[in-house]
């Protein structure tokens, strides 16, 4: 069985008070409560403070380009869908810069779970506006406020009819683990939006400012109404629901669309020589 | 024997279709052919032509001058028939291009009722495409039973009638162009070998591909790379490939990075506009040392020139794209056949180095059409340079980025052992973990720039000289124009002038080799390049100090022809 200490990796470098530990602790926590060994795991993540967490745990990894973790994630379970593959990201990242990725991978709908580090502000970049910074939020790069309406990518991902949908909020951490484990858990592509305060950029959406408003929904909430799924996803403001939000267990992965996928992983299939050249002479009249 | 064919018509006539038939027909009976395609960007209307060459020997580029010329509208007389060889025939159906008053007594040209035989005869009008090639080989005299096997095998599942209709409408326009052709002079010469295989060079680069080991393909469409994700698709099934048409070519590439990563061959393609938004996903494979081949079809560009012609225009942006430094190989292959083996050598060291590898063709490659009476496949190679599996296990500690005396760290599967394979796009240690030290980093750059560089350099190959062994001219061109200057220099010899060539098409790193000697050593060199800036000759002026004499360049969007090449080198006499 896997322990935690397996996962040790390096030091981390973010800022003391970091959204970003709660994030890592529960996603160590979720896989060791899954069972899963390091090298079982792939985490995908591109730049920005999120993109660094791969680099404080023990898993393979690719750290790759800002906003592009989706397609390359994508693309390595469609080599070996026998890996679990993460992908880590954040609100600039996977809403801004990759925005038409996260559009077309919910419409893939691989079997990858997509946790997006949401502290709505961009740190790395030292604090501009993010797609999840509320509209009119002054920043120094937004000096009149920010013009433009907030992503909700919760909605976004019902209306997108993504396989599954959740929220948390790192100052919850069982709730964050539980809400890990579902979505690695899920046969499709997974979708989980969690608030990780930034404590140095964002002083307006913080630790109490969550606190105070996310609320998980309740036992008897059915994830699969879809319907109400969407209602509750544009629930925003002095209460912020939080949870399995919608779960579509019916759609297809996107590798069991592929009849070449059907068994064997990709990665495991063999080629040589002989059949390079069986291609070629089968040209021949 | 060597007759030209040219198809003219609007874009959806079905220029295509009578000119792929007839290519493949007349390869069937083991006529050597070379075809290439002019057409616009739109879908219906305009005017296309295809052009073929059927012929007793070799052929490698097309013709000026043509024998007989197939208008399917009204636009091909005027613009086709100045073409005409001095017996050429021009043929159209009068009737119902309602032109039956024009040029009457005309012996150059022949009226031939495609559209009422095809009814008459097929018994549909959608047959007057096969009544057309019919009547092209009966003016031809050509045995026109390959055309009916083929026929037969086409409509097979469409059942007896459409055959038998199909069938009929072939012979119908064959026996009427015997009949209404007295005047036809072409007399057909006995084919000089087997039947032959005919291919696009666009099919070839997906074939190459397939021949690789090539699980992963990930494209956006774009003309005139298209075809190779086309390729990819049909024969994704029976070679266990994963196709996937991705939101846009920056997801094309990242996806082919992904899938590489997770330890299957992969490659992705595109023209010079998509390419442009690869730029930073090749940087990434550079980084990371992913290995991924990028085929780039060429055409005219910036954003987007004449997206359906042809140019060689990429070259120096393809060597210089993405931001940083990191090595790269780049092939341009001149034939069908040789697209199949570059890409296959590009496929082996892209694995080989973990290094980005290019193929670039153009339209005009891509478009064209070869015959072959069996490709080459002695030269394939396929060497799995990856760790996994057992050997991966095996490992007592596991190391993606280990700094190397060949520069080159092992490359493993994730997931085979127990070892973790990890990697970075910011400077990274020798476990690929992320770092900012200056020390480690000079160390990285050594091994990534430096020492694979070296041994990639010996991996390429200088051009083969073609022509005269002590010429007094001496071209030289690189990709797509090969087959034009072999025959510009076989002209030249003909007409009492040394010439020979040397045709690039391993491109980058420059090969090493006597080809710099036979430069200095011939009296006048001439570099032949479909571009305005004549990219390539600067990139041998850039990596040798050698300048060449004068320049042969056309941007105009049309290929080169042995014409226009022997026209230019009469010109700056």
């Amino acid at each position: 069985m896997p322990d935690i200490k397996d996962y040790k990796g390096q030091t981390p470098a973010w800022c003391p008070g970091c959204g970003n530990f709660g994030i890592l602790r529960s996603l160590k926590r979720a896989l060791v409560e899954l069972g899963l060994e390091p090298h079982q795991v792939l985490v995908v993540s591109g730049i920005g403070q999120s993109g660094k967490t791969p680099h404080y745990m023990q898993c393979n990894t690719f750290n790759g380009l800002h906003g592009r973790t989706l397609p390359v994630a994508t693309a390595a379970r469609l080599a070996n869908h026998e890996m679990v593959v993460i992908a880590e990201a954040g609100d600039g990242d996977c809403y801004g810069e990759g925005g038409n990725h996260f559009l077309h991978a919910m419409r893939r709908n691989p079997n990858i779970t997509l946790l997006v580090h949401d502290n709505q502000i961009y740190g790395l970049t030292k604090g501009q506006a993010s797609p999840t910074t509320a509209e009119g939020t002054v920043t120094k790069t937004q000096p009149f406020g920010v013009p433009s309406e907030q992503l909700n990518p919760v909605a976004l991902a019902v209306a997108m009819d993504a396989g599954l949908v959740a929220r948390s909020f790192v100052g919850d951490m069982e709730h964050l683990t539980e809400m890990m484990k579902a979505a690695i858990a899920h046969k499709g592509f997974a979708l989980l939006d969690i608030f990780q305060p930034c404590v140095t950029f964002n002083k307006v959406n913080t630790y109490d400012w969550y606190r105070k408003r996310v609320k998980p929904v309740g036992e008897d909430y059915d994830p699969e109404d879809r319907l109400n799924a969407f209602e509750t996803a544009l629930i925003w403001g002095e209460e912020i629901p939080v949870g399995v939000l919608y779960r579509n267990p019916g759609r297809p992965a996107m590798e069991e669309r592929f009849p070449v996928l059907a068994g064997t992983p990709l990665v495991k299939q063999p080629f040589d020589l002989e059949t390079g050249r069986r291609a070629i002479d089968s040209l021949a009249l | 024997m060597d007759y030209s064919v040219k198809i003219g018509g609007e874009a959806g006539q079905g220029i295509q279709t009578v000119g792929g038939l007839l290519a493949e027909v007349a390869g069937t009976a083991g006529y050597h052919v070379f075809a290439h395609q002019d057409y616009e960007s739109r879908v219906r209307g305009g005017h296309n032509f295809y052009q073929l060459r059927i012929s007793t020997g070799r052929a490698t580029s097309s013709r000026e001058k043509v024998d007989i010329v197939v208008g399917l509208d009204k636009a091909s007389l005027g613009l086709h028939k100045p073409e005409l060889t001095e017996r050429g025939i021009f043929i159209l159906d009068a009737e119902s291009l309602k032109m039956t008053g024009e040029a009457e007594g005309d012996p150059g040209l022949v009226h031939v009722p495609f559209e009422r035989l095809a009814v008459e005869k097929g018994g549909s009008p959608i047959m007057a495409n096969v009544v057309a090639v019919g009547a092209v080989m009966g003016m031809l005299g050509m045995d026109l039973s390959p055309l009916l096997d083929l026929l037969g095998a086409r409509f097979r599942k469409k059942g007896e009638q459409v055959v038998r209709g199909n069938i009929d409408a072939a012979r119908a326009g064959y026996d009427y162009a015997r009949e209404k052709c007295p005047q036809c002079s072409f007399a057909p010469e006995k084919p000089v070998g087997p039947p032959k295989l005919v291919i696009d060079g666009v099919t070839a680069v997906g074939l190459g591909a397939v021949a690789s080991g090539c699980k992963f393909y990930a494209a956006y469409p774009m003309t005139p790379s298209t075809g190779v994700l086309n390729t990819m698709a049909a024969h994704a099934k029976e070679y266990g490939i994963v196709v996937e048409q991705a939101e846009d070519e920056i997801a094309a590439l990242q996806l082919a990075l992904g899938a590489s990563f997770g330890g299957v061959r992969a490659m992705t393609g595109s023209s010079g506009g998509g390419f442009a938004l690869m730029a930073e996903g090749l940087a990434l494979a550079g980084m990371t040392e992913t290995p991924v081949v990028i085929t780039i079809g060429m055409r005219p560009g910036p954003a987007t020139g004449l997206p359906t012609r042809t140019e060689q225009g990429d070259l120096l942006f393809v060597m210089h794209a993405g931001h940083g430094e990191f090595p790269r190989v780049i092939f341009a292959p001149g034939t069908p056949e040789q697209a199949v083996l570059l890409t296959n050598k590009a496929f082996d060291l892209a694995e080989k180095y973990q290094i980005p590898a290019f193929v670039l063709f153009d339209q005009y490659l891509g478009d064209s059409q070869w015959t072959y009476e069996k490709m080459n496949t002695d030269t394939l190679v396929y060497t799995d340079y990856r760790v996994r599996g057992e050997e991966f296990r095996k490992l007592a500690q596991y190391k993606r980025h280990a700094l190397t005396e060949s520069g080159v760290s092992p490359l493993a599967v994730p997931g085979d052992a127990p070892h973790v394979v990890v990697t970075d796009s910011d400077e990274h240690d020798e476990e690929g973990h992320i770092i900012e030290d200056g020390g480690l980093r000079r160390k990285m750059v050594e091994k990534r720039v430096f020492r694979k560089w070296a041994h990639i350099a010996e991996e390429m190959k200088g051009p083969e000289p073609y022509g005269s062994e002590d010429p007094e001219l001496l071209l030289a061109g690189w990709g797509s124009s090969c087959g034009v200057l072999r025959e510009a220099v076989d002209a030249l010899n003909a007409r009492g002038t040394r010439a020979a060539m040397l045709c690039f098409t391993e491109i980058f790193p420059l090969p090493s080799g006597d080809w710099l000697d036979r430069l200095k050593a011939a009296r006048r060199t001439v570099c032949v390049e479909m571009n305005a800036t004549a990219q390539f000759s600067r990139y041998i002026t850039m990596e040798t100090g050698f300048t060449f004499n004068e320049i042969i360049k056309r941007y105009d969007g049309r290929p080169f022809s042995v014409g226009y090449v022997l026209g230019a080198l009469d010109a700056g006499h």
